[in-house]
């Protein structure tokens, strides 16, 4: 290095250059700023997240009820896979930090045998997210979409003894598939300057039709039930009359905190304003609740994943140059590594924060 | 360069302290997934006392989320990302500008959105058609 760097006269001093005040390199401190202003990112996101949260404050689609699958296993299991995820992510971020330590010894075998590790369990981490997008994509039930964008989700009034509330209904079950004249448009079989998406798997009838037939369902909106005593209690009567009204038209006004199911004669009133039967998730429509959720999930956590990917990518780059003996070479103790893991650690404490305000709160 | 002497190993305020930064990994590995168990645990069984007390417009259940979330970030920050071992001149230009922006964020979007809800609510205007 020395030969690149002509000498001024200063050497010494203060100003002289080659001072390091904060007592990091460079490239690590310029690492840092850039994961400062990357977190403000996401912070954005997770800000305007909470922004249109707040906003539907009294509709929000419950996390426990959208991801509730897990591998290999059927039936409701919220949490469970996501918590997985973040201790795959957490455990990468281990192997990551062990080997920027072995690095630091200049441990050629164990950074590369960390690095792998740390590879692997990004890689399962994504694939992992992957399985997560698909059923957020295919969807377990299906609803109705009205007019103003409200999701109307199907479910059975007759409990069971031990339930706590009562179980979804999947549309399949009740729809009453009805012959089909029109076919999706494609370019191949007319004009080839239009084009439509696909067609939805049951028209707004075949539902509607199927409902009427099966007297023990009702309809769920995605009204959450206050606390009814509270609003009954109220000195205000604005509160009184909105108890009123969570009594007259829901089943399950006294239940605080759950979707609220329509009686019967509203939920037959409710379906008269549906346009479009829904299933699984897009960027315009989804079954789970208000549109903007859909958006925010894929956005903030494809992001996320993206970021994940990105660190892969390096961490693989890294690894190789590692088995190469480029930061042997350097003898800087494998600065690069612990660089790449700065950046690393970084997508492991955005996930922390994505799994909080997407499955917990 | 003795690295390892660079290295700050204790943790809780010093209360516990390590023998090599190895084991100080493995140590907040353990803590890190403690936390994420107990936050699942809340998640499955949801206390109704931390359900139905609010604080700040926010359920207390929320809250300890975001606390728990909160010092789950501090560990990964300041030992997985070494930020003890950083100059505290360095280790504040980075946090604190952060926390600054984003809680100046936070609050004024949160402001924002619950005051929508409460047009959206109390207003004279039909939303749900």
């Amino acid at each position: 290095m020395e030969a690149t760097v002509s000498n001024t006269g200063t050497e010494g001093k203060v100003w002289g250059g080659g001072n390091q005040p904060l007592k990091a390199s460079y490239g690590k401190m310029m690492m840092w700023f850039f994961l400062l202003s990357d977190a403000l990112t996401f912070s954005g996101f997770l800000a305007a997240y909470g922004f249109s949260r707040f906003k539907f404050i009294d509709s929000w689609p419950i996390a426990d009820e959208v991801y509730n699958h897990f591998p290999g296993s059927h039936g409701d299991n919220p949490m469970y896979f996501v918590a997985l995820m973040t201790f795959i992510l957490i455990a990468s971020s281990v192997t990551m930090v062990l080997a920027v330590d072995a690095g630091h010894h200049m441990d050629k075998k164990k950074v590369t045998f960390y690095m792998f590790l740390t590879i692997i369990g990004g890689a399962i981490f994504l694939g992992s997210q992957a399985w997560e997008w698909t059923n957020f994509i295919k969807g377990s039930y299906g609803a109705l979409e009205t007019k103003g964008g409200q999701i109307l989700q199907f479910v059975d009034t007759h409990m069971e003894e031990g339930d706590e509330k009562m179980h979804r209904v999947s549309v399949d079950d009740f729809a009453t598939a009805s012959h089909k004249d029109r076919v999706q448009h494609e370019r191949k079989s007319g004009l080839w300057f239009v084009s439509e998406p696909a067609l939805p798997e049951y028209s707004v009838q075949d539902v509607i039709t199927g409902f009427n037939h099966k007297k023990h369902l009702a309809v769920r909106t995605q009204e959450l039930m206050p606390n009814i005593e509270q609003l009954k209690a109220s000195d205000d009567p604005a509160d009184v009359a909105k108890a009123a009204r969570f009594e007259s038209i829901y089943v399950n006004a006294d239940q605080t905190g759950q979707k609220g199911v329509l009686t019967r004669a509203e939920s037959e009133k409710a379906l008269k304003n549906a346009v479009v039967y829904v299933k699984g998730a897009n960027l315009i429509h989804n079954e789970y609740g208000n549109r903007l959720f859909g958006d925010f999930f894929f956005f903030i956590t494809g992001f996320h994943g993206f970021h994940v990917f990105s660190g892969v990518v390096i961490n693989i780059i890294i690894f190789f140059n590692v088995i190469l003996g480029t930061y042997d070479r350097r003898k800087n103790n494998y600065e690069m590594v612990e660089k790449v893991g700065l950046y690393w650690h970084f997508v492991d404490l955005v996930w922390v924060f994505v799994f909080t305000f997407f499955y917990l709160v | 360069m003795g690295h390892d002497n660079t290295h700050k190993l204790a943790i809780f305020r010093g209360t516990l302290k390590f023998k090599s930064n190895v084991q100080k990994i493995w140590g907040v590995l353990i803590f890190l997934s403690l936390i994420t168990i107990v936050e699942v645990g809340f998640g499955i069984v949801k206390p109704g006392f931390l359900v139905d007390n609010y604080f700040l417009g926010m359920k207390l259940l929320n809250w300890v989320f975001i606390i728990l979330t909160l010092v789950k970030a501090y560990y990964i920050a300041w030992d997985f990302m070494h930020l003890r071992d950083e100059k505290s001149s360095f280790r504040r230009a980075i946090v604190w500008t952060g926390i600054f922006l984003v809680a100046y964020l936070i609050f004024i979007l949160l402001q924002e959105g619950t005051y929508i809800e409460g047009v959206k609510t109390n207003g004279f205007v039909k939303w749900n058609f």
